[in-house]
């Protein structure tokens, strides 16, 4: 399995749509793609599936032209071609649906899909209602039902995607690469995708899809590419093999899904949320009327999609966010108008969704960034003003080795060189040595690899049986329900609904996160 | 852990060349002497002895004079003295600037220390000793408030400190014009003199330096240095300033008051800026100015702090550096060099230090570039580290 073996038979004189051999990329000291090949038969689709940092954004955009490689070619339909840039990969028929949408907020859908190609009437002018008629017939076409005159700001995350599909399709696009795109999707959105694209390949268009969810691609897929450290695994047909051998080839060795966790013993009620309102950044009520209650020794989950007032949920009880009105109780008393640094010292730590914008002070060292919730107090503040930094480097000593916390120069290590996984148990470390109570969790495994993830779930469970309250917020289903003893699914700012995490049908929070109540 | 394996080796295998560029103490030294070479060259190119830029250099920074083999240390003096409120003000360009700040009011909250001392020092009872420190003081404080109006405005309204850092420069200098009008007795340029009591005392600095205008403000300035490096690298509320510098979401997250950090360090920074002026007012000048223009100590800071890197040493050495240039001008035209050349270093010094990022962007694409155009040079360049 250590090259792309084409399957015996008829099959190896399919036309390919892409051939791409031996593609090498090197980035100043790591080798993304170490001699990648990839062939993709025309109409089909084709899962790329790997692990964070796997090499697989990189061999796409090298298709897409985003990077040049260092070696190695590309063929389409047999024929070679050199692809500089995006617009080279355009006109030969290439296109790709990133991660983040590139759509213009105040535009509607059809002036997003005509930008940069405009059709003209015969003054000259930009032909709008023509464009608007294109766009309708190809969302027609392919099932889309998006409307052309609704603006993007105004149309929810799974139409905006349709509408950088119907970009593509309005370009023209026959190999269309999709870089993780149910990652923002709410679980009925992405089976609707998953129909979405074998509607693309009935209609004789190639799909590449960029994942590491295998339920999709075992959903969706005809083949599959694995790759793994830069090089290439092996290409395997879907129905042929079964998931754990799927993630046997991507991790390298048997992963066992779900997390070894005893039953939780719930005690006393540690933070209890009621009526609370919260505004957000543009004054809507983003929280309506929410309560809430989590127990010592559990791991309450809120399941839902993103921007349904998960953010402003976890700010409004970490104080971040004012509250509008209601209370947040901890240990019975109310907390709601306290300041961040009353709540911390109260026994509530918080490790945040984005590490990178509110975990860590990058440009700090290790020893500084784990002293960013104590160097106000005693032992690492002397004589009211100075800090003592021996101390900080020796409470920085004391987490690296309590929580296997990885960096090359020890405390003086700059938090900003070190690698994802280990900034994330550095953060994890700090805030679990300041709450003793109450550990509010924010997509704690996001962008990390398998390895460290299994690591952070350990670890938040072990506070758990050591009796803390945890509150946890992920978009990934798959991490609520292998972590939480209770799950509450949030739509729209509201409580849906609470059940047992123990057997829980996901297809019963399905709904309730689509704001139906279970 | 293998995993960690591409980070190391991306860590390891930086070249020279990207840890020089990495490296800000090597940066600035490497900017000053491309300042240099490039003003050497110019020298040449219109037909000058470049000899006679050095020699004039070397005069102001050692007092000796090698054509005539005379030595005198009031060159000395006299360019710590144009130095100090260059330290001060870069002092107050980068105390700002390491708590994310970008402080354009230096030359503002300068002529608000410059004012304020000059009042005390007309006004207040002449008392030996307390006189010129309280007036001191004073600057140091309408200075700070000055700076902290603009870092409070900036907290609670979300005003642009940029903008109001400009425009409070304007209202500083009309203000401080019309004031020391109001005095008795001032005419168009100048008012009164100051009691003997107000004017920072030579002391020992005068025998020392041979009737130099350095005054005990060199004091001052080495225990604002020092107060600098202090508050910054060792108390919590640099620890506070620096973390809102660097990540000012990660600062809040944490608890730390970026809205008060805003205010502190801007009144921090006026209150160097202030410092500055009252050193300027009562140890150059035996009467108060009624200002006909900037100064510019202000604005040059900027250039300080870029240079200095808004360290305390950094600061120090950069301010005597600019110092050193203004206060050799006179001795370069004797030496029939034009003056203009020190400003044209300056200049240069600062556009290469703004060059920064280019220099690390070059390193950059110059790789990509021969990664892209011969594969085989990249497998080279990455066999060599």
């Amino acid at each position: 399995m250590q090259s792309a073996k084409v399957p015996a038979g008829a099959q190896a004189e399919a036309p390919w749509a892409v051939e791409m051999l031996g593609i090498r990329k090197v980035f100043p000291g790591v080798v993304a793609n170490d001699d990648v090949s990839l062939r993709v038969r025309s109409r089909e689709i084709h899962a790329i599936l790997g692990e964070n940092g796997a090499g697989k954004s990189t061999l796409m955009s090298i298709l897409f032209g985003l990077y040049t490689p260092d070696a190695g070619t590309i063929r389409l339909r047999g024929k070679e071609v050199r692809i500089r840039d995006p617009n080279d990969a355009t006109a030969l028929g290439i296109g790709m649906v990133h991660q983040h949408f590139k759509l213009v907020r105040n535009y509607t859908v059809s002036e997003n899909i005509i930008l940069g190609r405009e059709p003209r009437n015969a003054l000259g002018e930009v032909d709008f209602r023509g464009a608007r008629r294109r766009v309708a017939a190809l969302s027609d076409r392919y099932g889309l039902s998006v409307d052309p005159r609704a603006r993007i700001d105004s149309i929810g995350v799974g139409m905006q995607q349709r509408a950088e599909i119907l970009k593509l399709l309005y370009r023209d696009a026959e190999v269309l690469i999709f870089d993780e795109p149910t990652a923002v999707l709410a679980p009925r959105e992405i089976d609707e995708l998953m129909s979405i694209l074998g509607r693309l390949r009935a209609e004789g268009k190639t799909v590449i899809l960029i994942t590491h969810k295998l339920r999709e691609i075992k959903e969706a897929a005809e083949r599959c590419t694995i790759l793994r450290r830069g090089r290439l695994v092996g290409t395997v047909d879907v129905a042929a093999t079964d998931e754990s051998t799927l993630a046997e080839m991507m991790v390298g060795r048997a992963v066992e899904f779900g997390v070894a966790k005893r039953e939780s013993a719930p005690g006393e009620i540690v933070l209890s949320i009621r009526d609370l309102d919260v505004r957000d950044a543009r004054g809507h009520l983003c929280i309506r009327n929410l309560s809430l209650d989590v127990r010592a020794g559990e791991i309450l989950g809120i399941a839902g999609v993103d921007g349904n007032g998960q953010t402003e949920l976890i700010e409004a009880v970490t104080g971040l966010r004012p509250v509008e009105r209601g209370s947040i109780f901890m240990d019975g008393g109310d907390v709601a108008r306290w300041s961040i640094r009353e709540r911390g010292r109260a026994g509530i730590g918080h490790i945040p969704e984005d590490r990178h914008r509110h975990g860590l002070v990058l440009g700090f060292r290790l020893d500084e960034n784990l002293a960013l919730r104590i160097y106000d107090r005693p032992p690492l503040l002397r004589r009211l003003f100075f800090l003592d930094f021996r101390a900080m480097a020796k409470h920085a000593r004391d987490l690296i080795a309590e929580y296997d916390i990885r960096a090359g120069r020890g405390p003086a290590t700059k938090a900003g060189s070190m690698s994802g996984g280990n900034q994330q148990k550095a953060v994890i470390a700090r805030e679990i040595d300041i709450s003793p109570r109450l550990l509010v969790v924010a997509q704690p495994t996001r962008g990390l690899d398998v390895g460290a993830i299994e690591n952070i779930h350990r670890r938040i469970v072990a506070e758990r049986d050591k009796g803390r309250a945890i509150l946890l917020v992920s978009y990934e289903l798959d991490e609520v329900l292998a972590l939480c003893d209770r799950i509450a699914a949030i739509s729209r700012g509201e409580i849906v609904g609470v059940v047992e995490g123990r057997g829980v049908d996901e297809r019963v929070i399905g709904a309730m996160m689509a704001g139906r109540a279970g | 852990m293998r995993r960690d394996a591409p980070k190391a080796l991306s860590m390891g295998g930086r070249s020279a060349l990207d840890a020089f560029i990495g490296s800000n103490g090597a940066l600035s030294i490497l900017v000053v002497l491309l300042g240099f070479a490039c003003g050497t060259a110019i020298i040449l190119a219109v037909g000058r002895d470049p000899a006679g830029m050095y020699l004039a250099l070397l005069q102001t920074l050692t007092g000796y004079n090698a054509a005539s083999g005379v030595w005198n240390p009031r060159y000395v003096g006299e360019w710590i003295t144009d130095s100090m409120p260059l330290i001060l003000c870069g002092m107050s360009m980068g105390f700002a600037a390491r708590a994310g700040l970008f402080n354009i009011g230096a030359e503002g909250q300068y002529i608000a220390g410059l004012t304020a001392a000059q009042f005390v020092a007309l006004y207040f009872p002449p008392i030996a000793g307390l006189h010129w420190a309280l007036a001191l003081i004073a600057g140091a404080l309408a200075a700070a408030f000055g700076g902290g109006l603009v870092g409070w405005l900036r907290a609670r309204y979300s005003v642009s400190q940029v903008v109001a850092t400009i425009m409070l420069n304007y209202v500083a200098f009309f203000l401080s014009r019309y004031l020391t009008r109001l005095i008795p007795d001032a005419n168009t340029y100048r008012t009164p003199f100051f009691p003997a009591t107000a004017v920072l005392p030579h002391a020992f600095l005068d025998g020392l330096t041979n009737h130099s205008r350095l005054s005990i403000g060199i004091f001052v300035v080495l225990a604002c240095v020092a107060a600098y490096w202090l508050v910054l690298e060792r108390t919590k509320l640099g620890f506070e300033l620096r973390a809102t510098g660097l990540n000012r979401d990660a600062a809040r997250y944490a608890g730390i008051g970026v809205d008060r950090a805003f205010t502190v360090s801007m009144a921090i920074a006026g209150a160097f800026a202030g410092v500055a002026g009252a050193i300027v007012a009562l140890g150059s000048f035996p009467y108060g100015r009624i200002l006909s223009g900037y100064d510019n100590y202000g604005f040059n800071g900027i250039a300080v702090a870029l240079v200095g890197n808004s360290r305390a040493g950094g600061t120090l050495v950069a301010g005597l550096l600019f110092g050193m240039l203004s206060s050799a001008q006179p001795l370069m035209q004797s030496r029939q060099i034009p003056k203009e050349i020190t400003w044209i270093i300056s200049g240069l010094v600062v556009v290469f230090v703004s060059l920064r990022a280019a220099f690390g962007r070059l390193v950059e694409w110059r790789a990509k570039v021969a990664a892209s155009k011969e594969p085989q040079s990249a497998a080279a360049r990455s066999s060599d580290e």
